[in-house]
């Protein structure tokens, strides 16, 4: 299977903290992989280094194919790589069915089409989308007055309007109410399955990333520990002493 | 329908009112003159602040820029520009009408493009700073400007310089200019209406609420700062050119970087109205302005005192302005909705 992203080696130090040593993975196209690990092994230093949020110290990230590795944030993003954020950031001030709308891919927006109004097929799409995501009824309020769990779905009705060919989800269960994981588990595995997208997800919660990915990776004290299908992760005993603290 | 009617009347009535009031009130045509330039620097501070959230304090700086590149383009047309600056009196200066209104033209053009390529120019240093740096950073931009063309001899340093007069009877010139400054903030208004209504008003609302986010996305964030900049540099520089003609003399500190008397309340006026919205920064300006003439009448020599404490109660007490605070209390009556769509709840996806 074709790698959509490969990363080797690479490091980062945040000054005298190591945060990622030598790690090198590959994010299969077309599927669902794991990034997991205990807090503060570099999980999302990773992401960040990957979506261009700052420069590695060592090492390549290839998109595709294409060396992304000196790309900065938003040219990534037009490449079809999207991330969400961990703390769920949407614009509060505009209701959803806007943050919606300006949500679309700016890859191939010309000076023109700024100054114009958004299409009808946009404002379907932004419709369907929330009614995806279960807040088509709450379309019309401020989307700071959602709650944090809608906020997140709001999100990532707003990477999927982006039709981004990979999206990396950080935590996308978390403050989500635990009776609809299920239905988030299954939207998440509907966007790879129905749009077609790769999906790279950091998770803390286990039944969701064993119920949800093919492929997974286990950080642990900066480093790449272990790799393999969920059931293989479930039995490693490294990943086990891992969680437990044994070293 | 009800809705656009009693929009078509409210531009209607203050349209009349804008068109008759300098006939009317013959005796206040100054004042008047000057609300119209006090509306124009509120709408095109808010689409920086309040549109986009970044709060300039320098935005005064085209102004002063869009003054004076009109009147050295308006002087240089028929003079050269040193002498004519350099003693008053030096030379015979000698205006037909018609060198004077193709002047006044030329040089608001000019005006408008030279105060778009500053614009540009300055954009890549201050979009670098966020925040308070950005606030404080442009307020540096028109500081230093009007001390740096304080000290260049070639458009008359600090004694400023003295512009053609209006060819014509003085009371014609008055009208003709509050005409003009009506015009300009019109125009600006209506441009800034429809900008608001596009995807470009939905970028810069979204730089305003999570700039990293839009960035996340995709957004080019740059340029779209870049424009909206921009675009109110091109108002501020014709709204310059014409307020120098209007002022026949021009001085770099206290007329065109003018930041206590212009600067800070282009701020003021858009944070009393209501930040981020169409009206806010029209209402704010009026009653700016009608405060500011009243304490100047009433309360000479503790004027600034009063604007000051303004300030204080606004920026303490009502920061959302008038426009904000509306809005939160009436949300139905500017389409905001706060309660979710009961009726088609049922279309939520299980």
């Amino acid at each position: 299977m074709a790698a959509m992203i490969e990363v080797r080696n690479v490091s980062k130090a945040f000054g005298g903290v190591q945060a990622n040593r030598s790690i090198s993975l590959d994010v299969a196209k077309g599927k669902i992989t794991g990034l997991i690990g205990p807090n503060g092994s570099g999980k999302t230093t990773l992401f960040n280094s990957i979506v261009g949020y700052h420069p590695i110290d060592e090492g390549s990230i290839k998109f595709e194919g294409k060396e992304i590795s000196k790309l900065r944030v938003p040219q990534i993003a037009r490449l079809g790589m999207l991330r969400t954020f961990q703390q769920t950031r949407i614009y509060g001030k505009m209701n959803c069915i806007k943050n919606m709308l300006i949500s679309v891919p700016h890859r191939s927006m010309g000076l023109i089409e700024i100054f114009g109004d958004h299409s009808a097929q946009e404002l379907e799409k932004a419709e369907h989308l929330l009614e995806f995501v279960g807040l088509y009824a709450k379309r019309k309020l401020q989307a700071g007055d959602l709650s944090f769990g809608q906020q997140k779905l709001l999100e990532f009705a707003m990477a999927l309007m982006n039709q981004p060919q990979i999206l990396l989800l950080d935590e996308p269960t978390a403050g989500i109410n635990p009776t609809l994981i299920n239905g988030l588990i299954d939207r998440l595995k509907r966007a790879n399955t129905e749009f077609g997208i790769t999906l790279f997800v950091i998770e803390h919660n286990m039944r969701v990333i064993m119920n949800l990915a093919e492929n997974i990776y286990c950080l642990a004290h900066s480093e790449l520990l272990a790799e393999g299908s969920p059931e293989t992760i479930q039995k490693d005993k490294r990943v086990i002493d891992a969680y437990l603290g044994a070293h | 329908m009800s809705t656009s009617r009693r929009t078509l009347g409210l531009y209607g009535g203050i349209a009349i009112a804008s068109l008759v009031a300098p006939f009317v009130f013959d005796s206040y045509i100054s004042q008047l003159t000057v609300l119209w330039v006090m509306v124009l620097f509120a709408i095109t501070w808010d689409a920086m602040g309040g549109q986009m959230g970044y709060n300039s304090l320098g935005n005064i700086f085209f102004f002063g820029a869009g003054m004076y590149i009109s009147a050295v383009v308006q002087i240089g047309l028929h003079y050269d520009v040193a002498e004519y600056t350099a003693a008053y009196g030096a030379i015979k200066v000698d205006f037909t009408p018609a060198q004077y209104h193709v002047g006044l033209v030329l040089g608001t053009i000019v005006a408008a493009l030279g105060s778009v390529a500053l614009a540009v120019a300055l954009s890549w240093v201050v979009f670098g700073l966020r925040g308070p740096y950005f606030a404080i950073g442009t307020l540096g931009v028109a500081l230093a400007a009007g001390e740096l063309v304080g000290a260049w001899e070639y458009v008359g340093a600090g004694s400023g310089i003295s512009l053609p007069v209006f060819p014509g009877e003085p009371e014609v010139g008055e009208r003709f200019f509050y005409f003009a400054f009506f015009i300009a903030a019109v125009l600006s208004f209506f441009f800034f209406r429809w900008l608001y209504g596009t995807r470009f008003g939905l970028a810069i609302n979204a730089i305003r609420d999570d700039e990293e986010k839009a960035e996340a996305m995709g957004i080019r964030t740059m340029r779209y700062k870049t424009i909206t900049w921009s675009l109110s540099a091109f108002f501020l520089g014709i709204c310059g050119s014409l307020f120098g003609n209007y002022n026949i003399f021009i001085e770099p500190l206290e007329v065109a970087f003018a930041t206590v008397v212009f600067g800070i309340p282009m701020v003021v006026m858009a944070l009393l109205g209501g930040k981020g919205t169409l009206w806010g920064p029209v209402i704010g300006a009026v009653l700016y302005h009608v405060i500011k003439e009243a304490t100047w009448k009433y309360f000479l020599g503790w004027q600034w005192v009063a604007l000051g404490l303004l300030i204080v109660v606004t920026v303490v007490f009502f920061q959302q302005g008038i426009m904000g605070w509306a809005q939160d209390k009436w949300p139905e009556l500017f389409g905001i909705e706060v309660e979710e769509d009961s009726a088609e709840g049922d279309r939520e996806a299980a």
